[in-house]
């Protein structure tokens, strides 16, 4: 056995002295074999990972049990003999390329750091291998590649680049930390295509961090889901997508399978938003929007869709009137809205209402829940006293939050999805005809998430209020959209109902976009490299 | 449920405080009563001859008396209730200056952003020493100028950390909401703004305070800070600075008065500061 | 390639040499003005309110402050550019005669100083920063904060007390007298410039501190352990390339303390430099001479955080190296 992990606790430094965050975790490991550890946020999948290299990050110890490489505890070795292992027999992928590698020196000079440290390797011999990698994972010209700063590179290339260092000292085991989290999908493909292609060649173990079950079965052997710094249960990958023991895990395994059922929507002759002709960009820079077009019928869920910088959050600013367009206009209810947010009406600014991706810093921390949301109510319909209260208790009711327990909270004593509701309780208090939601789910969990999905596909059908619902989560589209508009560059490229959006794509980007998107099926990876994407 | 849990964390902050944080509150405390009380804690008045030039320590005088015949430490305790009183009147002049124009600049942005900026990049091109010197020599000395000169070069300084504070807070989401809901300029800053920027501020304050009673003190001592008869613990430095080469610490006395002010309140801005960083993550 | 590489860089080092040299002349007119516009007549307030009106329109007349503004500033800068600073008014002596032996005399001082705080505190501060929240870290940290918070003449007098007086390792006056040795000028000025040391190097060590505990939260940080780096090396080859920009900045911002602390121990220990000729020219109101000396520290201060920043650039990788 290569790795073998007992009963492993691990502390982290709070207000009060020590809490465990790992409460004595087993993980084993045969040499060529990848595990793959999934769970949500604080289920302690990283901390596990950095620890079979017998590391703990700062603010943590470890506080009892062993990490066993090849029959040497790590643990009991002081830091000065623990670091012969780490980037030598155990190297480590982390989640962002970007930020991982060090701005100051080439990538070909960080990938010679580890064998000249470690001394496997001459300069000259690391470099040929290094260049041998590179050609490997696809790069571009391979043989000068290693020139280039890490800032010159993009990121899919960047989180390659990073799997080829982690092989530099050809190691037993590699340690990959949410090595694609950070990507757009059609770049994820290839990145994912290249760990596992190196995987195999050398004989690699490995264990696969992630959040996303369909990217862990493309990849693992066996699947250990951990919750709150437990395992939950382990087994091999297909019986583990096929047939989980645990409740725990069969409710991750159905969050994606939640759809709303499809609506017949009233033919519409005006529609709550319309965008037609929107050219806009940034002070002097050029166009952002290109000649953006589209509607949002009443009662409605319109996604907008596209990868990073293809314009979704610049038609959003455009619409709340952030950014006044350099062409084009948006009509509210067949109103035309004035491009500035100044010049607009507080009727115009009540109909429009916006919730946020990062609930954290979407709602003051200094502020508590009740003045959180009394200042809509307020500000747009004049309410006070026992009328403002009775209407606030009615909110919480709606976002199914207790209002006693939370009214008087500070934001910073909530979780991450009951703030998401307060953001979502915000808007409604206004009493909108138009929600733009951004990206409101991808920070969350998918448990979490999917209860914010349910909550506002509810909200919708109480109280008629239309969503545009940007995201980049194709899974949530079909979850609760009823139209989409799919964008890239800064134009709308498609846009049809869901089903005639997604499920015959007629546009060869969202086709790109729909195979690029990994499956539950441990299979789909091997199609898809098969079909000859990357 | 929550003056409970407050109570609470007050409990806990204390027991978590450093002896260094503890050591300052107790020294800044001790500075306030002598400042607050210094007519009735002071044995003679500021300006009063009592006795012979350089009497030494012990008798009536416990400190001895200074070049002129005064009582040591009847000036070392007024000169606590005029130095620290200039510095905090100062201090505070500085800190409104500096808090207003820097939170104007970051909420309106644009031009107003721009000239502030460039105002306080050229004031704060020269040493601010110099510039005191260079401004002091122009307008005369007198307390008036003094605060007014030392309060402008200091506030610049304030502008910049609380520009920079609230222009963090200013591309908050929750911001961005507020501005969506068609809150004005004055809602922005009194209600999102400055709760969040209210941490860095008040540190900011102590260390403000240091600085600039470092500089009234440095001043004082090159002879430029309240005018005779005042005592102020600078000046006696240097009334009295020749006994020191006749071995004879006195001189060192206000001296020592000011540094350790200076460290009690560096030590409970340290922590301040360590804890609000150490809240962060 | 190298052409297009070196074109962004040259762009940025050049813009930042025109604010530098548009900050020395707003400098300069602000330092000519000071004395010229504000309220009051100079001339009366500087002879006193019993001159009679002929010697103060005399006076005026000397000082030319019955011409133009713009052309007494374009004499004045004039006369600076070529050396010429005016007379003083205490004693009718040319400035420049009164600035030249004073000027090399606070500048052998201030290097003196910088010489061994620079290189001490950015050690300090490294150490500091490598072994943070240990007994070094914390024991550095309550002693820089005790020098920061002691006035620059207490420290001065307590090295003079103990290293002169009790000890008589050093002499207290620092009057190097006329044309001194090499070997006189650095014992004359041991006390003045341990003095300085002591302050800029607390200053700088705690910035130099935070700037690469800054860079060690980076991820890049992280990675550089998890690949088997020793402690030192991470702070030396991850660490101190990409903390390199802010220390500089942080060194030649400590050239204030410097010249703070440069007129405050000339006055103390009697050195005849510009800082103490200043303040003699302040408590005179003798304005010529204090407006060379200011002009002097200022553009001193301004040319070195100048040449700072172009350092900083020039040493950014995303700079030096761009897409």
């Amino acid at each position: 056995m290569l790795l073998d992990i007992r009963n492993l606790k691990v502390e982290a430094r709070g207000e009060d002295g020590w809490t465990p965050i790992l409460h004595g975790v087993d993980l084993q490991l045969d040499r060529g074999e990848v595990v793959g550890l999934i769970g949500e946020s604080g289920a302690g999948k990283s901390t596990l990972g950095v620890a079979s290299m017998g590391y703990a990050a700062p603010g943590l110890r470890f506080a009892g049990g062993e990490v066993l490489l090849d029959g040497t505890d790590l643990l009991k070795l002081p830091p000065a003999r623990r670091r012969p292992f780490r980037g030598h027999r155990i190297a480590y992928v982390a989640q962002s390329a970007a930020a991982s590698f060090n701005p100051a020196w080439r990538l070909l000079t960080q990938f010679t750091e580890g064998p000249l440290i470690h001394g496997t390797a001459t300069r000259a011999e690391s470099e040929a291998f290094a260049r041998d990698l590179y050609a490997r994972m696809n790069l571009p010209d391979p043989d000068n590649f290693g020139l280039r700063y890490p800032h010159q590179v993009s990121g899919g290339q960047l989180q390659r680049a990073m799997v080829a260092m982690a092989m530099a000292c050809r190691p037993e085991l590699i340690v990959f930390d949410e090595p694609t989290t950070a990507l757009d999908v059609t770049t994820q493909v290839s990145v994912l295509a290249a760990i596992r292609e190196s995987v195999r060649d050398f004989n690699l173990a490995a264990i696969y961090i992630t959040h996303d079950l369909a990217v862990v079965a493309q990849m693992a052997d066996r699947i250990k889901v951990m919750r709150h710094g437990r395992e939950v249960e382990e087994a091999p990958t297909r019986q583990m997508l096929e047939a989980p023991e645990e409740d725990y895990t069969r409710s991750l395994w159905a969050v994606r399978s939640f759809r709303r059922p499809p609506r017949v929507l009233p033919e519409d002759e005006v529609p709550a938003l319309r965008a037609s002709g929107v050219t806009a960009g940034y002070d002097r820079g050029g166009d952002v929007l290109r000649d953006v077009s589209f509607e949002v019928p009443h009662g409605s869920t319109v996604a907008v869709v596209g990868e990073s910088g293809s314009g979704k959050s610049t038609t959003a600013r455009v619409i709340t009137g952030l950014l006044p367009p350099r062409l084009g206009q948006v009509a509210l209810n067949g109103q035309l809205l004035p491009p500035r947010l100044a010049d607009r009406t507080r009727e115009q600014l009540r109909s429009v209402q916006m919730i946020y991706q990062m609930a954290d810093t979407a709602l003051n921390p200094r502020q508590t829940i009740r003045q959180i949301l009394s200042r809509p109510l307020s500000f747009y319909r004049r309410l006070s006293g026992k009328a403002r209260e009775a209407r606030l208790r009615q909110l919480m009711e709606q976002i199914e939050l207790e209002p006693n327990l939370f009214l008087g909270r500070l934001p910073g004593e909530l979780s991450g999805g009951q703030k998401q509701r307060i953001g979502i309780a915000r808007a409604l208090a206004a009493e909108p005809d138009f929600i733009i939601c951004d990206e409101v789910t991808s920070a969350l969990d998918q448990l979490v998430a999917e209860g914010i999905l349910r909550l506002l596909s509810r909200l919708q059908d109480e109280t008629g209020v239309s969503y545009m619902f940007i995201t980049h989560d194709l899974a949530t589209v079909r979850a609760i959209a009823d139209r989409v508009v799919v964008m890239q560059h800064g134009r709308v490229v498609d846009s049809g109902t869901t089903s005639e959006v997604l499920d015959r794509p007629r546009h060869p980007y969202t086709a790109e976009l729909l195979a690029s998107v990994p499956e539950a099926d441990p299979d789909w990876l091997t199609r898809r490299i098969a079909e000859g994407a990357g | 449920m929550s003056a409970t849990a407050r109570g609470m964390s007050i409990g806990r902050t204390l027991r978590h405080m450093p002896a260094t944080a503890i050591i300052g509150f107790v020294l800044i405390a001790a500075y306030a009563v002598v400042t607050l009380f210094a007519p009735v804690l002071a044995p003679y008045g500021q300006a009063e001859i009592v006795g012979a030039q350089f009497e030494p320590w012990g008798g009536p005088f416990p400190l001895g008396t200074d070049a002129l015949g005064r009582d040591m430490l009847s000036r070392l305790i007024w000169g606590a209730r005029n130095t620290v009183t200039v510095a905090l009147l100062t201090t505070v002049l500085a800190f409104l200056l500096g808090s207003v124009t820097g939170l104007l600049a970051a909420v309106f942005g644009g031009w107003v952003d721009m000239v502030l900026s460039r105002v306080v990049d050229i004031l704060m091109a020269i040493p601010a020493l110099i510039f005191t010197l260079l401004l002091l020599s122009a307008l005369g000395p007198g307390i008036g100028n003094l605060v007014m000169v030392i309060a402008v070069l200091d506030g610049t300084r304030v502008f910049r950390l609380a520009r920079a504070a609230a222009m963090d807070v200013m591309v908050m989401d929750y911001v961005e909401a507020a501005r969506l809901r068609g809150e004005g300029t004055w809602w922005l800053i009194r209600r999102e703004v400055l709760p969040n920027i209210a941490a860095p501020l008040i540190a900011e304050f102590g260390l403000r305070f240091c600085f600039v009673f470092l500089t009234i003190s440095a001043l004082s001592f090159l002879g430029l800070g309240l005018p005779p008869p005042l005592a102020d613990w600078g000046g006696m430095v240097r009334d009295n600075a020749a006994l020191i080469t006749f071995g004879d610490i006195t001189p060192l006395l206000p001296a020592a008065a000011i540094a350790v002010l200076t460290i009690a309140v560096n030590f409970v801005v340290d922590w301040m500061l360590h804890r609000a960083s150490g809240l962060k993550d | 390639m190298s052409a297009a590489q070196g074109h962004p860089l040259r762009r940025m080092i050049l813009r930042r040499l025109l604010i530098g040299l548009f900050t020395l002349f707003v400098i300069s007119v602000l330092v000519f003005l000071a004395v010229s516009l504000l309220p009051g007549d100079i001339a009366q307030q500087v002879l006193g309110q019993a001159a009679t009106p002929e010697t103060v329109a005399a006076f005026r007349r000397e000082l030319g402050l019955d011409e133009p503004l713009i052309q007494r500033y374009i004499s004045w800068i004039g006369g600076v550019l070529t050396g010429d600073f005016g007379r003083s008014l205490a004693n009718g002596r040319p400035v420049a005669e009164l600035l030249a032996g004073r000027l090399g005399n606070t500048m052998f001082l201030a290097t003196y100083a910088a010489v061994i705080a620079v290189p001490f505190a950015v050690l300090i501060g490294l150490l500091a920063a490598l072994w943070r929240g240990g007994w070094f870290d914390r024991t550095a940290n309550v002693l820089t904060l005790t020098a920061i918070s002691f006035p620059e003449f207490f420290i001065a007098y307590i090295l003079m007390y103990w290293l002169s007086v009790r000890l008589g390792l050093f002499p207290s006056i620092a009057d190097p007298g006329a044309s001194p040795s090499l070997g006189d000028m650095i014992t004359r000025a041991f006390l003045p410039a341990l003095t300085l040391v002591l302050v800029v190097t607390a200053h700088m060590m705690r910035m130099t501190r935070a700037a690469v505990v800054n860079v060690l939260g980076a991820p890049y940080i992280a990675m550089a352990r998890l690949k088997g780096a020793s402690p030192w090396r991470v702070i030396t080859w991850h660490a101190l390339p990409n903390a390199l920009a802010p220390i500089i900045n942080v060194i030649a911002l400590n050239v204030a303390w410097l010249i703070a602390g440069v007129v405050i121990v000339e006055v103390v220990f009697v050195y005849p430099g510009l800082g103490q000729l200043m303040v003699d020219s302040v408590t005179n109101r003798d304005i010529p001479v204090v407006q060379a000396c200011a002009l002097i520290f200022a553009a001193v201060y301004i040319l070195l955080n100048l040449l700072a920043d172009v350092l900083a650039i020039a040493t950014n990788p995303r700079l030096l190296h761009p897409r």
